[in-house]
């Protein structure tokens, strides 16, 4: 909950950098210590995870305060940060539409998933809501081939996807939406 | 009593040299010189951790050694294999290895924006020189060329990331020679880029060194920027007493003005080892503070190689010529040979083209054609 | 009903738990080998089976384990590759999501063989929930006493820890793994040195696939010759499959490596069939990057014999007329499928994993894929067609990591054996966007079979 609530917060206030809470630090220190003295480094990606759950995305400010944590230099964050897929470098909508397109997918209509979703919410990929809920990404083999069409959606899969389906999700997310504010 | 040390033979291209374990065929080749020696664009003698990434000097083990003289089914890359002793490998003498550096050539070449004549770089880019030495004519690519956002970094170096080939040099300049190293790569794959994230200048002691190291044109000398091209400045040997760095370095001058001021450089391009040992880093001051020659002692005119293009404006005790036009036409004016007004309609002597305001049309032409009526 | 050595107990009810995963005999392993073997007799056990690397090279682990250096008080590690992302391939996802003490008892194991007090799970970044799983069975086997200090009172120590990928493909090959596992970004390392020598903290480290790892649990149950005595040749033991794409069953096959492609596919025990009673035109047989075969090649060799389900068959005919085992991402293609949209989805895939770290695959990479476009929306020449076999002649073999190999070997099979349907989109611009080119003259010969 607390999460969710500076998510929100950050979302407006993107430039406004929140520390972690103390029990986050007690993580860092936690995973900190499953490497060997001196590589506090290999803590990097998993610290990245648990500041874009608090920050819904990683601005230069929390990326700075991550190398602080660490003791890196900035630089070595914004590296690995830009390096993988996961990290948002920049503000997201509070769902993320995450829609594979690679081949197992398209050949079970990944294509037509995709165009329903951007008919369906007005955006194009790449885009956010202008209510700030739904943002549409392509992403490429999320390893859910057997279920395809598929998309992530936050920490866990929607798999077999269908329009009916899609509508469902969407409606699910702007009810859970609602009940928050 | 020193042990003898055991050296390891090793043939490349039919020649074969013996050098000491743990040296790469890259190394070895560099030993034999000239034609057997793959071209280098990532790896860097002085850098550790470099090489390995370009793929260009590729090259193909016959044989992996005497006591197991199987050959490598890949081609590998000479930077970073260490000989064997009995080792025999194939440089410009297998077909393969040549079919696959040109195929790299094109690669490295397929996003490069091709700009040499606007380039600071041209005359001295080790990608002119391979693409000329390694690559084909012309290119089978029909797309548009990569382009990034630019970035400022700072008041002394250019960054121009089109012309970048991702060697990592300048990252390892920074890791090993600076204590804080600011830029970095960012991003993957093919639009992976050199940057700092936050807009932030270069600008510790030593940072200058990324501008030697750069094999290309992506980072240039900013104080040096468009003001003259390599070949018609002469490279001289100079110091002067430095304190943060051995102050023995290479300027580049025309007449008694100072250009530009770089590292001394050796035959493959890399910075020389200072006469107090150790490679010959220079500082920022020496390199974009000290334009005027008295802060200089000068040693002498610099050893090119003289198949470089620099070498093309490279005089040794040699005066300036003395300009000829003057007196060729104080004796006698040009020969004309051919009065353009012979030969074309469209040129007419008559029409006097300053009165016509604003630019000449056709119809200014039709219209004293007319009049001439 | 083919044996089962790792799915026997995934329909039991609440097997994810772990009493009742131990119940059911879990953990067996791990009491036999640190109560009655040595490391090395474990080491030497999974020799003994046979057992090929599950990730997709294929190398025998066995031998892979007796090359860890092994210098004295220097930590050496285990790491399992849990960065599954080979399209096509999802079978590691569910041995961690329904069978996680699986995998931690064959992890608990294989550390005793390798000497590993530390040893990590590398988890690919978007399966976000099954670190939840495996931390939890991690818990689990901690409090009742299979992991932390003198386990069993062998007094071997060992801990589990997982980390999360996020979000690159590359990170499953095992040294941008580490590099990855190290907080860098995941350029893979330029070898030698190997994992072996200078891993992870440049220490000694085996990198193992999941399955690979879980299958060292029925390995050490069965004793390495009776394991080795299961499937074909060197072949050994039992593969997962996930098989994708248009049948009627898509998932996870646990199969004996005895049984032929055809019967994979058609039998209602794995695939069912293709779905909605269409034709095979082709299949991916062992993740996106193997070759994709022809029906017609894929379910008999050159030679006419059958094909089976098994490493050797599967690169039988090499690459002219064979494909690859790879990791078992069975991707299956019906007659509506497109060869040259595929191609080009594959080679998009490629192009946004390639680390840029190499200049042929950073740069070739992303010129196949635009190729590839062009001819699918029917804006190809016909000499882009031998400009793409040289593109992928000139990438194979001449990176730092087998990334350029995959991305060169779909596009040469595709050209290889689907060279007419190229042609045809370069020929047939407007008419190849409004349908596909069917099935050609590569057709599965087996007649559709009629409703029952």
């Amino acid at each position: 909950m607390e999460g969710l609530f500076l998510s929100l917060f950050t979302f407006h206030f993107s430039l406004f950098m929140v520390p972690f809470s103390e029990e986050k630090l007690a993580k860092v220190q936690e995973i900190i210590a499953r490497y060997p003295e001196g590589k506090q480094k290999s803590a990097l990606l998993p610290v990245l995870h648990l500041a874009q759950e608090v920050h819904g995305w990683l601005s230069a400010e929390t990326m700075d305060y991550v190398a602080s944590l660490l003791q890196l230099e900035p630089i070595e964050v914004y590296e690995v940060a830009t390096f993988y897929s996961m990290y948002n470098l920049k503000p997201v909508g509070k769902y993320m539409f995450e829609v594979c397109q690679t081949g197992p997918c398209m050949i079970n209509g990944s294509d037509d998933i995709v165009d329903y979703i951007k008919q369906r919410l007005g955006i194009g990929v790449g885009e956010t809501t202008p209510d700030g809920l739904f943002t549409l990404k392509t992403v490429e083999c999320l390893g859910a081939c057997g279920y395809a069409p598929m998309m992530q959606l936050g920490k866990h899969y929607k798999e077999h996807l269908t329009r009916e389906k899609v509508d469902q999700i969407i409606e699910e997310c702007r009810k859970q939406a609602g009940q928050l504010n | 009593m020193s042990e003898e040390k055991k050296l390891f033979k090793v043939t490349i291209d039919n020649i074969t040299v013996e050098v000491e374990p743990g040296t790469t065929i890259l190394n070895a080749a560099r030993q034999i010189g000239g034609e057997v020696t793959p071209p280098a664009m990532c790896y860097y003698s002085k850098l550790k951790n470099s090489g390995g990434k370009c793929r260009t000097c590729l090259v193909e083990v016959a044989a992996g050694s005497t006591a197991d003289p199987r050959p490598m089914p890949k081609l590998v890359a000479s930077c970073r294999t260490t000989v064997m002793d009995g080792m025999i490998v194939k440089n410009i003498t297998s077909e393969r290895v040549l079919d696959a550096r040109a195929g790299v050539v094109e690669f490295l070449l397929l996003n490069h924006p091709l700009d040499c004549p606007i380039c600071d770089q041209a005359g001295e880019c080790h990608l002119q020189d391979l693409s000329y030495e390694h690559g084909k004519e012309g290119t089978r690519y029909e797309f548009n060329r990569r382009t990034f956002k630019k970035h400022d970094l700072g008041e002394y170096i250019q960054l121009h990331m089109t012309r970048c080939i991702l060697c990592y040099r300048c990252v390892f300049t920074a890791d090993q020679l600076t204590n804080k190293r600011v830029h970095g790569i960012l991003d993957r794959g093919d639009h992976a880029e050199i940057a700092t994230y936050i807009e932030k200048s270069l600008d510790n002691d030593f940072i200058g060194n990324v501008i030697d190291v750069c094999p290309v044109g992506a980072l240039t000398d900013k104080t040096f920027r468009f003001k003259n091209r390599v070949w018609f400045t002469k490279p001289v040997d100079a110091h002067r007493d430095c304190s943060k760095c051995c102050g023995e370095v290479q300027l580049w001058m025309r007449g008694d003005e100072v250009f530009r001021v770089t590292a001394r450089k050796d035959e493959w391009g890399e910075v020389k080892d200072s006469t107090k040992g150790g490679p010959g880093w220079i500082c920022n001051e020496c390199r974009f503070e000290k334009k005027d020659a008295k802060d200089w002692t000068i040693d002498g005119p610099t050893q090119v190689n003289r198949h470089s293009v620099i070498s093309q404006g490279h005089y040794v005790n040699v005066v300036k010529p003395k300009e000829t036009l003057p007196d060729v036409m104080g004796g006698r004016g040009p020969k004309l040979l051919m009065n353009i007004h012979n030969v074309s309609e469209v040129n007419r002597p008559e029409i006097e083209l300053s009165k016509i305001a604003g630019p000449a049309h056709s119809d200014d032409f039709k219209n004293s054609l007319d009049n001439g009526k | 009903m083919g044996v089962k050595l790792l799915l026997e107990k995934a329909h039991v009810e609440g097997i994810r738990s772990y009493e009742v995963y131990r119940r059911e005999g879990g953990y067996r392993a791990v009491e036999k080998a640190l109560k009655t073997m040595s490391p090395d007799a474990v080491t030497e056990e999974v020799k003994k089976s046979g057992l090929r690397g599950r990730g997709g090279a294929g190398f025998p682990s066995g031998m892979k384990w007796s090359f860890l250096a092994k210098p004295e008080g220097v930590p050496r590690h285990l790491v399992c590759n849990a960065d599954e992302s080979e399209p096509g391939t999802f079978k590691d996802r569910y041995l961690m999501e329904f069978l996680p003490h699986l995998l931690i008892e064959g992890l608990i194991v294989s550390s005793f063989a390798l000497g590993s007090n530390a040893t990590y799970i590398y988890i690919r970044g978007e399966y976000a929930w099954i670190p939840d799983i495996l931390e939890q069975a991690i818990a689990e086997a901690k409090a009742n006493g299979w992991l932390g200090k003198n386990i069993l009172g062998s007094g071997f120590d060992c801990e589990i820890y997982v980390q999360r990928g996020a979000g690159a493909y590359i990170c499953g090959e095992e040294t941008a793994l580490i590099e990855s596992l190290e907080g860098k970004r995941g350029n893979p390392r330029i070898k030698p040195p190997f994992p072996a020598v200078k891993g992870v903290w440049d220490r000694p480290t085996v990198v193992n696939n999941v399955e690979t790892l879980a299958a060292v649990v029925p390995i050490i149950n069965m004793g390495g010759e009776e394991y080795a005595k299961i499937g074909v040749g060197r072949s050994t033991g039992t593969k997962l499959i996930s098989a994708c794409g248009n049948i009627n069953k898509p998932g996870v096959y646990e199969i004996d490596m005895t049984i032929s492609v055809e019967e994979f596919i058609y039998s209602d025990e794995y695939c069912g069939g293709i779905k909605n009673g269409k034709r095979l035109k082709a299949c991916i047989p062992g993740g996106s990057s193997v070759p994709i075969l022809p029906a017609n090649l894929l379910l008999k060799t050159a030679k006419g014999e059958t094909r089976y389900m098994n490493y050797e068959s599967l690169s039988d005919g090499g690459f002219a007329t064979g494909s690859m085992m790879g990791s078992g991402g069975f991707i299956v293609l019906d007659e509506d499928q497109c060869v040259v949209k595929n191609t080009y989805t594959l080679a998009r895939f490629y192009r946004h994993e390639s680390c840029g770290q190499c200049s042929p695959c950073r740069e070739g990479t992303g010129w196949m894929e635009k190729i590839l476009k062009n001819i699918d929306m029917g804006k190809g020449k016909m000499s882009d067609i031998d400009l793409l076999w040289d593109i992928q002649r000139k990438i194979e073999g001449n990176t730092i990591c087998p990334l350029g190999d995959a991305a060169a070997w779909p596009v040469a099979a595709a050209i290889r054996h689907f060279r007419d349907e190229f042609e045809w989109h370069v020929k047939n611009p407007q008419e190849c966007l409004t349908r596909n080119y069917g099935l050609a003259n590569y057709a599965d010969p087996l007649e559709v079979k009629s409703e029952m």
